[in-house]
This record gives structure tokens, C-alpha cells and sequence, in this order.
């Protein structure tokens, strides 16, 4: 498969470049323009960011490896990030994250994020998402969902395996 | 009756108040710019004249703003640090990374106010000679940063940013910039390495001060959200009233979020130093009381890496009697005004003005490996005491939690994180080690019986 961003991706990206005096700064904001189009970063996204912005690969790709956000595979179409941290564990969301993972047949004692096999969903732990006097709260692709309760964890799975 | 004084969230939550320019045209928008603009220069008593420009700053610093984001240092000061001479452009960040456990203030300006950050950002730089500015957003909040952008938009069509704004001659921009999901970017030079498009690895102290050697080794301010928000409040209602709200050194008002165990967990806005832990967590105005039953068991006063603070503990703070004189006087942990002051004599901090509440139904044990688990994932890596050390404290804490533990790990923990304060390049090293340190020499009971229990049954289990 070749890569290939289109022209008028291109053009935003071209753009973007623009608000930096220095044009490394806009990698973050490549990466996630990337990320948002192919799903993930690739190696070839990377090159490619690279070559545009006249850094080594390398420069790129330890962005991709530090910032958690950045994925080197690709992630279900309905991304459910359960917040862990201490408001929201207080509130329920590690059960919450259990009730998730044994709807969608993962297994729920693993940390790290999780896709069916069927690329439907990705279920992952991620840290505090900034709305604790809602918690759980679940960013469910970029859907903030407050007080998530096991029957709309339900809701967001029916719905998603019908996408 | 305390109750909320709400300055920043005036508009915000009011029924048909949207995140629009018009709606915040309507409610005196971005008259604090215009004001500002046609401010002429003052006269000094000894002949030389104060520039618009000067004079704001003077305003902000006299208005005694601390910042909002964590360290509560003073606004003025921090801003009276740039270095002006370099010949260097000087630039201003707005630090929107929130991110530490326990507060969701920022995002409510954001999300319901996002024009009156924008006017504070604008009069902020203004008052700095900057002409390019940043405003980075966490990469969790992408409704945020498309509101942003779209605020921005706004902002330049009515040329309140853009070339010659207002006709003043004054140029300025400002771009969204969004993070990755790193907690460490919430820490300014973290920031700055970030947005400079490498790893967030924070910057050594001296020589890399931001206010000298920031991005792109130019002067640089970087700003919390609800502080910018607050220099548009002080250039609206002169220093003087400005500081009639909250209370001597802890001027203003400021966004509480409180979580946990509270009936009625939100945000609250108060005059700093006008409302009491005690009335924020039980006062039907705010949070409400525990749930029925309950009782208090502890307080994580501001952000998950404040010290914690025990139901029942008192301290001594410095009180004015009625013949003037400060004396030392006992105050019971509920009876705290929540300021920067009262926080930092009991011995922690407001931090980000967060407040998450622990009743007694809670295992201490399984709060603090909750934390030291966030801490080892948000070390960035670059210091080998805090990234080492924060992994031995997840991991002795996930063994203790696991039925694995030992008495001695109480010491142990505390062994390590004294081992890692202050020998960081950032003030993270201090935000993992003191929920240990505090947990464990508050609540050292409950982690030793934890661990002395595992200790026997494994013994017993191992002879059979």
C-alpha cells in the first residue's frame, strides 16, 4: 500500500507551518493531523513528517513513542478511553473498564489498550481526563461522556457494533 | 452563609449564554481591550511618564494575582521577570494543558467562555510586547481546541487579533497548539520543549528560566488559563477593587473543583480565603456533605500531588488579634480557609485549587497506588530518581494492594520518595514523592497492618 497524503491535507499542514518561527514545532499538530486521517502513525507518516519539516525520521519518531495519544497501529473505530485515575476509580471507572472489556471479549487484567478482532472497538485505561466532579467519565472517540453508567456502557457497545 | 462569588464564571453557566462572539459582545466583551488601547501614558511625580503598557503591568502586580495553575506564584512578578533588553521577541504561552488529578476548572472557561481567555490572552500580551502567542491545549480536550480555533476566527475578523488590531498599530496572533496526552507538558519548560516539537523533557533551572531562555531561547510568559482570565478583571475593575476580593496576599476569586466522596461534586467559585474547606465539602452551596453514613476520613487539598490532610488534624496558623498582634493560633482542618496561605502553613498547598475527598468507607493504601501509579506513567523519564523511583513506589504499593506486601514497605516507600525530592530537574520529582511521603507518615498504621497481614498469611500459607 502506498502512502499517500492528499493534496488538500497537504495544503492545511502547509499551512500549519506557518504559525511557527521554527518549523519543527509543528510536528505535534502533524502527527495528529495523521493520525486523525490514516487512523494511525505509520512509519511512512513518519518519513514523511520528517521530510517536510527537514528533520532525521528520529526526530519524529520519539514523539510518536513519548506522547501516549500517538498510535503505531491501528485502533478500533469506536475508541472508549475510561479515565483510572483517583476521582474517577473513586466513582467506579475500574469496574466500569472491567463491564466494557467483558462485553467486548478482552481481557480486562491487561493495561495496555485493546482492540477486537473485528477493528471495531479499542478499550483503554488512560489518566485523568479533566472533569473528576463527573466521574467516570469516558472520552468516547472525542465525546466526553459524564457519569457513565453500565447501561450507557452498554448503549456505546450496541452502537458500535452496529457501525 | 459562605457562598460563591463568581467573577470569572459570571456568564458561563447562565441559561442562553453561548461560547459566541456576539453573546460575548453582549455581556461587555473585549471592552477591556478597547480600554487598554486608548489608555495614554501616566505621569510620574518625578517627571518620567508610565506607558500604557507599563501601567497595566504595575496594575497586575498590584493587584497581587497569584497564579492559578499550581505554584501560586505572583502574576506581576512572574511578568516583571522578562527579560526586555535581549532584543529577542518575547512570547506568551497559555498553559490550557490541565491535567493534574482532581481539576476541571480550565475547561469550563474553555468550553463555555473561550472569548474571555482569548481578551485575556490579548490584554496580557499587549502589556508584554508580544506579537506571537501560543495557546496550548491538552490533546484529551479536541472539542476544546476546535472551540478555540473557532473563537480565535472570530477574534480576528473583528480585527481584536490580527495586524494594527483596533487601529492601535498594534500587531499580535495566536495559534492553538495541542499536546499528546503527557502530564509532564503541564510543567512550563516541559511546555516549552513540547511546543518547540520535541519530547517534554523539562529544562534545568538555572539557566533555562522561561522568562529569559523560553522558547526558542526568547523571553517567555507562560500563564495559566484563569490567571489570564483575571487580568482582564483587573484592567476592568482597577487593582484596588480587584483586591478587595479574597483576602490580604490572596487576592481575588478563584475556581474550586472539587471530586470524591461529596454529595454533590462541581466547580465552585470563591473569594480566595472566604470560604473554608470545612463549608466547601459540607455546606449545601458547595459540595454538600458526605453521603449519608459517612464519615471523614481525609482531604487531597490541591491536585493529587498536594499532602494530604487527615480528619481531626489541626494546625497553627498566624492570626491578627484584636490588639493587632499575630499569634499563633490552633485551627482545626475543617475551619481552613482555602488559600494559598492557610494551605501552605498546614503544611501542603492549593495547588490547583482541587479538592478530592476520601470518607472512611476508603482504603488509604489503594488511594495512594492509584496515585503512584499515574506518577510512574507521567514521568517523563529524563531524571533517574523520579523515573526509577516513582516505578519501585507503583510497584511496592500494586504489592501491597495485591496481598503480597510487607510491614516494611511503609518505610520503604518512604526511604524512596525522600530519595527523590529535590534531586529532579522539576518540581515532579516533589509531586510523586509527597502524596507518598504524606500518606505514609499520616496513615503509617494502616499501610504496616496491611503489610504485616500479608506477611503471616503467606508464612502460614507457605508451611502447609
Amino acid at each position: 500500500m502506498s502512502f499517500a497524503v492528499p493534496a488538500n491535507l497537504e495544503a492545511q499542514l502547509d499551512e500549519l507551518v506557518t504559525h511557527y518561527p521554527q518549523k519543527r514545532s509543528a510536528s505535534l499538530m502533524f502527527l495528529h493531523a495523521l493520525q486523525e486521517h490514516f487512523g494511525y502513525i505509520s512509519r511512512d507518516a513518519v518519513e514523511w513528517t520528517a521530510r517536510k519539516l527537514g528533520l532525521q525520521p528520529i526526530n519524529v519518531f520519539e514523539l510518536v513513542t513519548f506522547y501516549p495519544m500517538f498510535r503505531q497501529e491501528p485502533l478500533g473505530k469506536t475508541h472508549i478511553k475510561v479515565c483510572r485515575t483517583l476521582s474517577c476509580a473513586l466513582a467506579g471507572s475500574g469496574e466500569l473498564r472491567t463491564h466494557f472489556c467483558s462485553k467486548l471479549g478482552l481481557d480486562a487484567q491487561k493495561h495496555a489498550p485493546q482492540t477486537t478482532p473485528d477493528g471495531k472497538f479499542t478499550v483503554e485505561f488512560v489518566e485523568c481526563l479533566a472533569d473528576c466532579g463527573n466521574a467516570p467519565v469516558v472520552l468516547l472517540n472525542e465525546d466526553l461522556l459524564p457519569k457513565v453508567t453500565p447501561a450507557q456502557a452498554d448503549e456505546i457497545v450496541a452502537k458500535g457494533k452496529s457501525k | 452563609m459562605p457562598q460563591e462569588h463568581r467573577l470569572i464564571l459570571k456568564h458561563a453557566d447562565q441559561p442562553g449564554y453561548t461560547p459566541d462572539l456576539e453573546c460575548y459582545l453582549h455581556h461587555g466583551g473585549y471592552d477591556a481591550l478597547k480600554k487598554v488601547l486608548a489608555l495614554p501614558p501616566k505621569d510620574l511625580p518625578d517627571g518620567k511618564k508610565l506607558s500604557p503598557q507599563e501601567q497595566v503591568r504595575e496594575d497586575v502586580k498590584a493587584s497581587g494575582l497569584r497564579g492559578r495553575g499550581g505554584a501560586g506564584f505572583s502574576a506581576g512578578i512572574k511578568w516583571s521577570l522578562v527579560d526586555r533588553r535581549s532584543g529577542k521577541p518575547i512570547y506568551l504561552i497559555c498553559n490550557a494543558d490541565e491535567s493534574e488529578p482532581g481539576t476541571f476548572k480550565d475547561r469550563q472557561i474553555i468550553h463555555k467562555d473561550p472569548h474571555q481567555l482569548i481578551e485575556g490572552m490579548i490584554l496580557s500580551c499587549w502589556a508584554n510586547d508580544v506579537k506571537l502567542a501560543y495557546l496550548y491545549i491538552r490533546g484529551e480536550m479536541p472539542q476544546g481546541a476546535k472551540l478555540l480555533n473557532k473563537a480565535l476566527d472570530e477574534a480576528r475578523a473583528k480585527n481584536f487579533l490580527g495586524k494594527n488590531i483596533l487601529g492601535s498599530g498594534y500587531d499580535l496572533e495566536i495559534y492553538v497548539h495541542r499536546g499528546a496526552g503527557a502530564y509532564i507538558c503541564g510543567e512550563e519548560t516541559g511546555l516549552i520543549e513540547s511546543l518547540e516539537g520535541k519530547r517534554a523533557y523539562p529544562r534545568i533551572k538555572p539557566p533555562y528560566f522561561p522568562a529569559v531562555l523560553g522558547l526558542y531561547m526568547c523571553p517567555t510568559i507562560v500563564n495559566n488559563v484563569e490567571t489570564l482570565c483575571h487580568v482582564k478583571h483587573i484592567v476592568n475593575m482597577g487593582p484596588g477593587e480587584y483586591a478587595k476580593l479574597g483576602t490580604p496576599n490572596n487576592t481575588g476569586t478563584r475556581i474550586v473543583s472539587l471530586s470524591g466522596d461529596v454529595k454533590r461534586p462541581g466547580y465552585f467559585e470563591i473569594e480566595v480565603g472566604k470560604v473554608t474547606i470545612g463549608e466547601l465539602i459540607n455546606d449545601p452551596a458547595f459540595g454538600g456533605g458526605l453521603r449519608d453514613g459517612r464519615k471523614l476520613k481525609a482531604i487531597i487539598p490541591g491536585g493529587s500531588s498536594s499532602k494530604i490532610l487527615k480528619a481531626g488534624e489541626t494546625f497553627k496558623l498566624n492570626r491578627k488579634g484584636a490588639d493587632g498582634q499575630m499569634t499563633k493560633v490552633d485551627v482545626p482542618l475543617l475551619d481552613l480557609p482555602y488559600d494559598f496561605d492557610s494551605l501552605m502553613a498546614a503544611g501542603t498547598m492549593s495547588g490547583s485549587g482541587a479538592i478530592i475527598v476520601l470518607d472512611d468507607t476508603r482504603d488509604i493504601v489503594a488511594a495512594l497506588a492509584n496515585l503512584a501509579d499515574f506518577y510512574a506513567h507521567e514521568s517523563c523519564g529524563q531524571c533517574t530518581p523520579c523515573r526509577e523511583g516513582s516505578l519501585w513506589m507503583s510497584k511496592a504499593l500494586h504489592r501491597l494492594t495485591h496481598g503480597h506486601g510487607r510491614k516494611a514497605d511503609a518505610d520503604y516507600l518512604l526511604h524512596i520518595a525522600q530519595n527523590i525530592q529535590g534531586r529532579t530537574i522539576c518540581a515532579f520529582g516533589e509531586a510523586c514523592a509527597w502524596p507518598v511521603l504524606s500518606y505514609v507518615k499520616k496513615f503509617k498504621d494502616d499501610f504496616e497492618a496491611k503489610g504485616a497481614a500479608d506477611e503471616a498469611r503467606n508464612a502460614a500459607a507457605a508451611k502447609h
